[in-house]
């Protein structure tokens, strides 16, 4: 089968790639691009282990086609850092312990991230509700809940 | 060596603190590679094809239009994994669930698997072979499988256990028996009888990260693996044994792990892997779907308990017996014989007896999940103390202290205990402002308690100084949720440096001596232990090498917070050597300075937790709310006391969707229909509230720094804690877990009807 050429930005990057029609988005962020900080727990959209912002929108990179990236902006976990400085999300999960094993992390960091863009000063509520699409079976959410909003007073003080 | 592991009362400067764990940032970036994140050049892709019938004879497999489908580099079949396991019985049965020989035995057996260039043509491989079943009749309820018109999922099982062994084969592979004293007297002596039956559903240990591994074998007969696992050395062992190679020529290396919880103890999917390799002369990866795991891989026992408690007027229990009836899959196991052992273990009891029954059924080989089968038991005998307290008009927390086990107590499955933490838990419990708050209509609050054993086991650890004086420590124990910074601080700890100088690492098999996988809560308990004794070890050296910078005996050297430090009248004028000093100074002391240890870790402690719920029920609905959440646990000494609240955490909710949601749901044509996120529902972040946790630290008598495990005991007492609340808050005993809306709205609305 023919693939399907798609000229795309990810983190700020132009990035060019050849995929098959029917290749998710996050085969091609993971096989074709190296970029493995998805993760597929699923491969239905169920556990938000493979979230990433498309456009300002937080999708399942696994329920996105690889072809439908073509002239969007894609952002993923690989892209939240500046060099050595963690954005304050990744510092305050670090900081409250709040990944045991670590597979749901970047797409709890990438919802966590779309949500504070959405809504700076949540509730704790208003986290549970935004995080609902979110698998972890390590931590009970607890110190998730608590990293965000530990992050949120950081960011709303920046 | 001589290593004195037992308990020293000491002052702690950096184990009980709370570090950023050594590989954080690595797992907050992206940059941590789990099971399915490495690749191999010139890899192919591996697919697995599976039975969709609960039980049925293989008859033939045709294979050749897969094999000439362009792209298929292999297809194998039980041929390609021939019988090499030497009348080992336990060997044999994971050598037949990896890859069905004669019958498939459940919905997802693998029966074939193929490897291709990729996974489309992967996929259309699958299609293309043709396997002829014979259905037969199958059954997957407990209690089914145990009457003699069930069908027999194995003739040649004859019940083990019996005085005199059976006439006819059955679905029953073992009778177990504990207890002591003679609970027909004690309930002769009982004012007050509970007696009732339980249920608990199949649940899965979740894991968000499916199994995955890439297997490359090459034509000189050495191999290596790179797989998400709990215990690489273990995997190596089987995957060799199950192909034909020698250990040392299978190098394992555990990647990263997207958790496990017991299920990432057994393999699976890597002697397949290993063998499409083999057979195709290149790397396969190999990564299961969430499907596949929920059909294949992992799931607990289900459950049918009786209990029958009985107590005086003043609330001592005079006897208590259970009988546990635990599936296993279709292979043998013994997890009725560990829900016999821990049922009654919170208790001094004069008067018990537990009989355990392993029970064959169609369903997936049965797996460890955290403490595996105490959770069961703990709901079901939990439930009846819960009933019994209220029958004698006793207070629950207070019944259960009148009657916990102490330091002497005979335990029921046997040993006689040393210090233990269930009084402690509870007094603790009891005082705790979590019972003293007020409760809203419709709000229940319960409270349970909990047992496990813990284990030790064989471990291996080396600890290596730098000659800038950093230090590594290469571990064998799978981290699977913090270990490493939990090894670097005792490191740190034992040598007197800062946390910051010691960096962790889990070593490949072929980099360190056998190490038993992470299971019974051990990964820091037996880390630890021989972290310090590699520590020790290395002390040693440090101040033989301190001895000859400054030429005097080493029996006055002594190794102080991180210095050599000279003693005595003589060397008054020497003052300190650091580590790093000595160090620097290795190249012409003697060479390299390394601690090694090798040792089995006795005397894990065993480990009790009280925990404290209160749940919302809509009697209209019967939909539950967890209001409120607490959990007390003994650590021993906690290490790292974050990552131990997250391990009380993560017990805890993982006990809540067990009680609550989680269950696997099979048909009548004996398929699974809810294999998958959205249908089996795991607890998510708006379904929970914050877990409160409260750590006891009752020192382990067997560890230098009083460490027992951790992990598991916190998800002993949820199902019970969760049962008692919700049948305070609904007016009705629940006995069926999970309690689903339906369940308790069926329950409540009996209760009605009288």
């Amino acid at each position: 089968m023919a693939g399907v050429a798609v000229s795309t930005t990810i983190n700020g990057d132009h990035v060019e790639y050849l995929c098959q029609p029917d290749e998710t988005l996050l085969d091609v962020l993971r096989d074709r691009l190296g970029l493995t900080g998805a993760k597929e727990g699923c491969g239905t959209g169920d556990c938000g282990a493979c979230s990433i912002i498309l456009d300002d929108r937080l999708v399942c990179s696994c329920l996105v086609l690889g072809a439908e990236a073509e002239g969007r902006r894609i952002e993923t976990v690989e892209g939240m850092a500046h060099g050595e400085k963690l954005h304050p999300l990744q510092q305050k999960f670090l900081e409250h312990a709040a990944l045991q094993c670590g597979i749901c992390t970047p797409g709890f960091l990438i919802a966590a991230k779309d949500l504070l863009a959405k809504n700076p000063d949540p509730t704790e509520e208003e986290i549970r509700f935004g995080l609902a699409g979110n698998l972890c079976r390590c931590t009970g959410y607890d110190k998730i809940v608590r990293a965000v909003q530990d992050a949120a007073n950081v960011m709303k003080g920046a | 060596m001589n290593f004195d592991p037992r308990y020293s009362g000491r002052n702690f400067s950096s184990v009980g603190t709370r570090p950023i764990r050594p590989d954080g940032v690595d797992k907050v970036t992206g940059r941590a590679r789990y099971g399915a994140d490495f690749n191999m050049a010139g890899q192919l892709v591996g697919r697995v094809l599976r039975s969709p019938h609960a039980h049925a004879i293989i008859r033939k497999i045709d294979t050749s239009k897969a094999e000439k489908l362009a792209g298929v580099k292999a297809v194998i079949t039980a041929k390609d994994l021939p019988d090499l396991t030497d009348g080992d019985a336990g060997m044999y049965d994971i050598l037949d669930n990896c890859m069905a020989r004669a019958k498939a035995l459940y919905d997802g057996h693998a029966v074939a698997a193929v490897a291709a260039v990729d996974a489309r043509t992967a996929r259309q491989a699958l299609k293309l072979i043709a396997v002829d079943y014979e259905v037969l009749p199958h059954v997957t309820d407990v209690d089914e499988a145990m009457k003699h018109t069930a069908p027999l999922i194995n003739d040649t099982i004859f019940t083990e256990g019996l005085e005199e062994k059976p006439v006819k084969p059955s679905n029953v592979t073992k009778r177990s028996q504990f207890g002591h004293g003679d609970v027909h007297q004690g309930f002769g002596h009982a004012d007050f009888i509970v007696e009732r039956s339980f249920k608990t559903e199949q649940t899965h240990q979740g894991y968000i990260e499916p199994h995955a591994c890439v297997a490359s074998v090459s034509s000189d007969g050495t191999a290596d693996l790179w797989v998400c696992t709990q215990g690489h050395f273990v995997y190596r062992q089987h995957c060799a044994q199950l192909l034909g190679m020698e250990a040392s020529k299978l190098r394992v290396t555990s990647s990263e792990i997207g958790g496990g919880f017991g299920g990432k103890t057994h393999v699976w999917a890597e002697p397949v892997a290993l063998a499409l390799s083999r057979k195709a002369g290149r790397p396969v990866k190999l990564v299961m779907t969430r499907d596949e795991v929920f059909r294949a891989s992992g799931p607990t026992s289900a459950t049918s308990i009786d209990v029958k408690i009985g107590a005086r007027k003043d609330g001592t229990i005079t006897a208590a017996e259970a009988t546990l009836r635990y599936t296993s899959g279709p292979y043998a196991g013994t997890w009725a014989e560990i829900g016999a052992m821990t049922a009654f273990a919170c208790y001094k009891l004069e008067n018990v007896k537990t009989v355990g029954y392993e029970v064959l059924v169609n369903r997936p080989k049965t797996a460890a999940y955290r403490a595996p089968s105490a959770p069961m038991a703990a709901f079901a005998v939990e439930s009846a103390v819960d009933e019994l307290a209220k029958e004698v008009g006793i207070d629950p927390v207070e019944f259960r202290i009148r009657n916990a086990a102490q330091e002497g107590t005979r335990s029921s499955y046997g040993p006689v205990y040393g210090p233990i933490g269930i009084g402690p838990t509870l007094e603790a419990a009891k005082n705790h402002p979590h019972m003293k708050a007020p409760l809203k209509e419709n709000q229940g609050r319960g409270m349970a308690c909990g047992f496990w054993f813990n284990f030790g086991g064989q471990t291996c650890t080396d600890l290596n100084i730098g000659m800038d004086g950093s230090v590594s420590l290469a571990v064998g124990t799978v981290d699977v949720g913090g270990s490493r910074a939990s090894l670097s601080l005792v490191a740190a700890e034992e040598l007197g440096i800062d946390y910051s100088q010691v960096k962790a690492i889990v070593a490949d098999t072929s980099s360190l001596g056998y190490n038993d996988m992470t299971d019974g809560s051990r990964g820091t308990f037996s880390s630890s232990m021989a972290t310090i004794s590699a520590a020790r070890n290395a002390i040693k050296i440090l101040r033989e090498r301190a001895a000859q910078m400054w030429d005097i005996s080493v029996d006055d050297v002594a190794w102080e917070q991180g210095h050599a430090v000279a003693k005595g009248d003589n060397h008054g004028n020497l003052g300190k050597l650091s580590l790093k000093e000595i160090a620097a100074r290795s190249g012409t002391t003697g060479g390299p300075i390394a601690g090694h240890s090798e040792l089995v870790a006795d005397g894990a402690g065993v480990s009790f937790a009280t925990h404290i719920c209160d749940i919302e029920v809509d009697p209209e609905t019967g939909f539950t709310k967890v209001i409120r959440y607490t959990v007390v646990q003994d650590a021993g000494k906690a290490v790292h006391p974050t990552y131990v609240e997250g391990q009380y955490q993560g017990g805890a909710a993982q006990g809540i969707g067990w009680a609550l949601n989680e269950e696997y749901i099979y048909g009548k044509d004996g398929r699974l229909q809810n294999a998958g996120f959205l249908d089996y529902r795991i607890p998510v972040c708006s379904d929970l509230p914050m877990i409160d946790t409260q750590i006891l630290e009752i020192p382990n008598p067997n560890h230098p720094y009083g460490v027992r495990g951790v992990g598991e005991t916190s998800i002993v007492p949820p199902l019970a804690a969760i049962a008692n609340a919700v049948s305070n808050a609904a007016g009705v005993r629940m006995t069926h877990i999970p309690m689903s809306p339906p369940r308790i709205l069926a329950a409540i609305e009996a209760e009605r009807e009288g």
